[in-house]
């Protein structure tokens, strides 16, 4: 008796009809969370969240010597200094955004196939894209909300052992950079959607997310560099030649998702970059050295952003229309 | 008259140059029991896939209660339990929890699906093992719990694929029964999927037979086995202690063949496994025990046969091997 009336308890809403959407999504909140593979993300994240707070705090004092226009933005300098032993808050989080994505998002489709969980879940009466939805939409709650927890802790402690407050700036600024680092594993996740979708085996997609990972993190820049030096024009070459292969090997290198993503946090958390391209003398000369307001700073990532949320629906749609019209068969 | 509540109309499934199921059309009755048989690839599976929207047919068209599968598949899964042949459950969940799952993706509140939930566990007799996480249900539990998974959106019809695989026999019993009492109570159609001859001709009303994606024929056991075996509707059984000297087996059918020769009605003889088979076109049996007794060749065994599903299963196969 008693046990039935606990088992009851542990329901969520359940004297309500809710959406089987949030049916689903709520189970799959609940899988992640639950997940050895969770906790060991979060462990790992943890780690380094803490490793980068301990570089950055015993590194503030040398940056604020060494600054000049940057003084006023001390806060922000937590999230971006290293001393060179350990790499930055940011740079750890653009280096492990693709890993929770992947990690998160891989087995999204595959396994249920393989546990035959699949044909019984769409024999309901659902739509067929509530899945995938479903499963995009909880990994990312759950990513959203572990990265702002990790970015408002690390605030907090930043705050407590510093005794600097933030400014509504730089808190806005921060928001900014959890909101960006959000959306870039969004994109990992959603491409690991897709080879979940395309591959049977979830050992398989993994693979197959890694390679693409470390395809766009090592080989492309030698791809690009390869071609650079092929094209390269020859030094009797007019300015203008020159500017525009500069122009052209540098749309190049910076097209991949990573380098929008540390081109977007750098100039949000580093309020005196002032452009992303290359810079003309004309351009330079009478610029007045400063700060950037958050507004020019957002409108600045503008294109950054939208390439990544280009590349973010583009996974989307391609394993959407994949799986809609797939056979769905038992194992 | 019962309504025709599933309608395949010239339905084709094409996988390249490969022909699944070809120009099918299929009619199921509202309330009945309809066994669809037939060997490993035969395209069962298929079928029942394109009537749930899981698959789009390469040509023509499936209408479950009068709507069309392929177009709004959604409405049809409200009112078709489909247990799929190797179901799987979330294995980190218990019993109770995924078919509380399953109830509330149907638009149950959770209380009522936790109450129907617990209600099935008892029907299909898990009770005691639905506090306990799927990982660690034997294959038999699973396909209980697949039963249970299936009734719990209350469904008018009931799609089983393969469903009695890695049941024990009086499990298999009970859940014959089972799907039994649950048509005739409830008015439930049930499409049951088999290679099984006896477990369909135990409880369907209807079968068809289902070879290499063509329906070769369907209707009631009579129905089929007059059909088919309208050249001799009889078969006897004969079996003689000391045939005569100087016979052997095949030559000793002869000797039988000649024996009885002058019956009306009298058609092959065979031997098959020490027995003799004589077909006839009427029964005939109580002249060939008098015949047999008067030549001294020590009856030990007559039996008339009836047909079954076994018998018109094989016959097709028989023909189809002649085609060929
Ligand atoms: N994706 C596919 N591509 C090509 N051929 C396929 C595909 N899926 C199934 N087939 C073929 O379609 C035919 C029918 O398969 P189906 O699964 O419907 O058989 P079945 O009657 O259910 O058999 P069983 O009794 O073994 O379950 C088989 O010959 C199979 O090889
Ligand atoms: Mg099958």
């Amino acid at each position: 008796m008693t046990a039935t009336v606990k088992k009851r308890k542990k329901l969520w809403k359940a004297d309500e009809v809710v959406h089987p959407f949030r049916v689903i999504v709520h189970k799959e909140i609940s899988d992640q969370v639950n997940s050895w593979r969770f906790i060991i993300l979060l462990f790992i994240i943890g780690l380094t969240c803490f490793g980068s707070m301990y570089t950055a705090l015993t590194n503030i004092g040398s940056a604020v010597q060494a600054n000049d226009q940057e003084g006023n933005f001390l806060f922000l300098k937590l999230y971006t200094i290293s001393d060179g032993t350990l790499p930055s808050f940011f740079v750890f989080i653009s280096f492990l955004g693709p890993l929770l994505g992947i990690s998160l998002g891989f087995d999204t489709v595959n396994s249920e196939q393989t546990k035959g969980t699949l044909s019984r879940l769409m024999s309901q009466p659902i739509h067929r894209d509530y899945l995938i939805n479903a499963k995009f939409v909880s990994a990312l709650t759950v990513i959203s909300v572990l990265f702002f927890a990790l970015g408002f802790l690390f605030m907090g402690l930043g705050i407590i052992i510093t005794g600097l407050p933030p400014t509504p700036e730089e808190f806005w600024r921060v928001v900014f950079f959890i909101l960006v680092s959000i959306l870039y594993v969004a994109f990992w996740l959603n491409l690991a959607i897709l080879f979940s979708v395309i591959f049977r085996q979830p050992a398989t997609s993994a693979l197959a997310c890694i390679a693409v990972w470390l395809f766009l993190t090592v080989f492309y820049n030698l791809i690009v560099n390869l071609i650079a030096k092929a094209i390269a024009p020859s030094a009797m070459a007019s300015t203008h030649q020159v500017f525009r292969y500069q122009e052209i090997i540098m749309t190049l290198m910076k097209i991949l998702p990573g380098e929008l993503y540390s081109d977007a946090t750098t100039t949000i958390l580093m309020p005196s970059v002032r452009s992303l391209g290359p810079l003309t003398m004309e351009q330079i000369v009478g610029a007045v050295p400063g700060p950037l307001p958050l507004g020019q700073s957002l409108l600045l990532v503008w294109p950054q952003l939208t390439g990544l949320i280009a590349a973010t629906v583009f996974c989307f749609v391609l394993s959407y229309v994949t799986f809609m019209r797939r056979e769905i068969r038992s194992r | 008259m019962a309504e025709n509540i599933i309608e395949l109309r010239d339905l084709t499934k094409k996988y390249g140059s490969f022909t699944a199921v070809d120009q099918l059309n299929l009619t199921i009755r509202e309330g009945e029991i309809f066994g669809l048989l037939g060997p490993n690839g035969a395209g069962k599976t298929t079928t029942i896939l394109m009537m749930l929207g899981l698959t789009d047919p390469t040509s023509g068209s499936v209408r479950v209660c009068g709507i069309d599968s392929t177009s709004s598949p959604t409405e049809v899964k409200k009112k078709v339990g489909y247990l799929p042949e190797n179901v799987g459950f979330y294995e980190d969940m218990t019993g109770l929890q995924n078919l509380v799952f399953t109830g509330r993706l149907n638009a149950v509140t959770g209380n009522e699906a936790m109450e129907k939930a617990e209600e099935l566990l008892e029907k299909v007799g898990l009770t005691e093992h639905s506090g306990k996480k799927t990982l660690k249900y034997s294959r038999g539990m699973l396909q209980r719990l697949g039963l249970a998974d299936v009734l719990i959106k209350n469904p008018e019809i009931i799609i089983l694929d393969e469903p009695t695989l890695g049941i024990d026999p009086a499990g298999v019993r009970e859940f014959l029964d089972l799907i039994v009492r649950l048509s005739r109570e409830q008015g439930i159609t049930v499409l049951f999927c088999s290679h099984h001859l006896h477990q369909v001709q135990q409880v369907c009303d209807r079968v068809g037979i289902f070879v290499e994606g063509r329906l070769l024929a369907s209707g009631d056991i009579q129905t089929l086995s007059e059909n088919l075996f309208s050249g001799s509707p009889y078969t006897v059984e004969v079996g003689l202690r000391n045939p005569p000297q100087g016979y052997h087996d095949q030559n000793s059918a002869r000797w039988l063949r000649d024996l009885l020769g002058n019956i009306e009605g009298v058609g092959k003889v065979s031997l098959n496994y020490g027995k003799y088979i004589v077909e006839c076109r009427r029964d005939v049996a109580e002249e060939i025990a008098a015949r047999v007794v008067e030549a001294g060749a020590g009856l030990n065994y007559l039996n008339k046969k009836e047909y079954g599903l076994d018998d018109i299963y094989h016959r097709y196969f028989e023909g189809r091997g002649n085609n060929e």
